[in-house]
């Protein structure tokens, strides 16, 4: 059905809960296979490398922040790789989908009320309206 | 990985023309505010940081990254600005610049790689905490207007990027509150009450010194402080920007560039600076990756000086305070709240050390120094664990010693053994040892001495070959007259 579903994660219970759903619809297709995005956001940078031991320490830390997603992929036997790219997490994420042509993208919302929206920005509301592609919000 | 020069240079011109812009924008007001805190005329903030933007983009070892005047640098400069002018300052300027060269040269930056993760976040956050404390006399208890255009700087500062990100805000708020102030003619301090702009290009002198002792005298510990803080920043800086942008840079280079950036720059009438991790990340952020928006970010930066010079003279200083309390919210590692709780005990206080020291002494090499020895001294204590096992085999009394044995862990070494022993058969197993210095086999002679003189037979077993090198030369229990008072 969707050969190519994108499913954005930053290690956080939301995204955990986005991979359930991912799971539920890449089951449906023997052909369906899932590419786990993280970014690893700039504005996060500085804190990355103070509180890692080294350039490896700092990949070591991401690959761990995924560890609960690819535990659950494993566990439902789903085909998935991992993508890590760099920059501020929206758009990113929009211009790496809209590259590739995927065909679902999925992604977990914060669930911010309206105020928190209009401070923070609302990562999954952007890649809604800019993705090319069918898009699942978990909330 | 490495890219040839012409990548570093050329391979991404409109973005890194666009971010180079951008940054000179950013780097105004920080100049500014940098050579008020150093108590120096805005000029040599931005003569620094022309002069050595243009000459990192050369020389550095990052591309990308953006070197200026910087927070760190003004602090450690104040009592020597203070106390002897600015010419000790362009001296100690073009000092720091040898010493970094050579630091450089002999990889030093190497070893900068081994300063504790506790010391470096307690650095960024004394760092943060000292731009902050040097605001306070600019804004607290002056005027009413004073507090209020501070709010308004910092209501632009963190809201308009929300919804317009082309022109960085600081820059907005700089432009507008400046225009507000003189159209309704507030009566706030101006950068112009504190030193004046110059719309020239910086020329080339000798710092007006005696060229003497004395003066090398007065002028080195500020520049082995500046040296090294420098380098500390700049390779923290060139760490984040290979992050960034997931590829390596060459971090003795840099070390060699920063020191030639501020050599040269002590000529030109500049104060010292190093890499700036707020403005590399705004770099980075506006697309620029090549040495390129280095250069244009330096260039840009003096081009704006020379047009604009009138206006900054009457940018209001409260403008200035609320952009550097941004830099100082910036700086600060907010995680390390988190890091206090989870962080093993030892490096929260070490980090709390760090800070603590900095704030106290307006000094930030001191509280590195003093982190990292502290850091050095949590490692021995807890290396220095060393376990001693007894147990009795085939009529045999066996103790297996497990853990370094060196100057730190030989009182308990020699605590853990039973001298009430009496023409007993010893085994003591050394397997999971090291011995690793002229202490531990004082210690071992010691224990040795005690049991062979309750005539007990002891037998030493297990020492690996070079533990065993150590004692064949140094030990002295197998010497037939031995006086324990020897060691």
């Amino acid at each position: 059905m969707y050969p190519h579903i994108l499913l954005a994660v930053d290690g956080s219970e939301h995204s955990i809960r986005a991979t359930e759903e991912a799971i539920k619809i890449a089951t449906l297709s023997s052909q369906s296979k899932i590419e786990v995005v993280f970014v690893a956001d700039f504005s996060k940078a500085k804190d990355d490398v103070l509180h890692a031991e080294g350039a490896a320490g700092i990949e070591v830390a991401r690959r761990k922040k995924l560890a609960p997603v690819e535990e659950k992929l494993e566990a439902a036997d789903v085909s998935y790789y991992v993508t890590i790219l760099r920059g501020e997490p929206g758009p990113t994420i929009v211009e790496h989908a809209n590259q590739k042509q995927v065909d679902l993208t999925i992604i977990g919302s914060r669930g911010l009320n309206s105020l928190q929206e209009m401070m923070l920005g609302s990562v999954s509301h952007k890649i809604a309206k800019r993705v090319k592609c069918p898009v699942l919000i978990v909330k | 990985m490495k890219m040839s020069v012409r990548e570093q240079w050329f391979s991404n011109v409109r973005g890194d023309i666009l971010a180079g812009i951008v940054v000179a924008l950013a780097l105004i007001p920080e100049a500014i505010a940098f050579s008020i805190i150093a108590g120096v005329d805005p000029m040599v903030g931005l003569y620094a940081s022309f002069c050595i933007a243009v000459i990192i983009a050369f020389v550095g070892g990052r591309p990308g990254m953006i070197s200026a005047a910087t927070g760190a640098m003004a602090l450690l400069m104040v009592p020597l600005v203070k106390e002897h002018g600015l010419d000790y300052l362009l001296a100690a300027t073009i000092l720091t610049g040898i010493i970094q060269i050579l630091f450089g040269v002999f990889k030093i930056a190497k070893v900068m790689k081994f300063i504790p993760r506790a010391v470096m976040i307690g650095f960024v956050n004394a760092l943060a905490i000292l731009i902050f404390m040097a605001q306070v006399p600019h804004f607290i208890g002056i005027s009413t207007m004073t507090y209020v255009f501070v709010a308004i700087t910092l209501a632009i500062v963190y809201l308009l990027p929300r919804f317009f990100k082309a022109i960085p805000a600081p820059l907005i708020a700089i432009i507008v509150l400046t225009i507000a102030a003189i159209y309704l003619n507030v009566d706030l301090r101006t950068v112009g009450d504190l030193g004046a702009i110059q719309r020239s290009l910086p020329s080339f002198f000798l710092p007006n010194v005696p060229f003497n002792f004395e003066t090398l005298q007065i002028i080195f510990p500020y520049s082995l402080a500046l040296a090294i803080v420098g380098l500390l920043e700049s390779l923290l800086t060139a760490t984040i920007v290979d992050d960034m942008t997931g590829t390596e840079s060459e971090k003795d280079k840099e070390a060699r560039g920063q020191g030639i950036a501020n050599f040269i720059t002590g000529f030109f009438g500049g104060m010292a600076g190093c890499a700036m991790i707020g403005q590399s990340v705004i770099n980075v952020k506006s697309g620029g990756r090549g040495r390129l928006s280095t250069l244009i970010a330096g260039l840009f930066l003096m081009f704006l000086i020379i047009v604009l010079g009138n206006l900054v003279v009457q940018i209001p200083m409260p403008v200035l305070v609320g952009i550097m309390i941004m830099v100082s919210i910036g700086t600060f590692d907010w995680s390390s709240f988190t890091y206090l709780r989870k962080a093993p005990k030892a490096d929260a206080f070490v980090m709390l050390a760090t800070v603590i020291i900095v704030v106290a002494t307006h000094d930030l090499s001191i509280g590195v120094i003093a982190g990292v020895i502290l850091s050095a001294l949590f490692f021995v204590a807890k290396v220095s664990k060393i376990n001693v096992k007894q147990r009795l085999e085939a009529g045999k009394t066996v103790y297996t010693v497990k853990g370094p044995l060196f100057f730190a862990s030989v009182d308990h070494f020699i605590a853990s053994f039973d001298y009430e022993m009496n023409k007993q058969d010893i085994l003591i197993d050394f397997g999971s040892t090291q011995i690793w210095d002229d202490s531990a086999v004082g210690a071992i002679d010691k224990v040795m001495l005690r049991l062979l003189a309750n005539q007990n037979n002891v037998e030493m077993i297990g020492l690996n070959p070079e533990s065993k090198k150590l004692i064949d030369r140094l030990a002295i229990h197998q010497d037939p007259t031995p006086k324990i008072s020897t060691h």
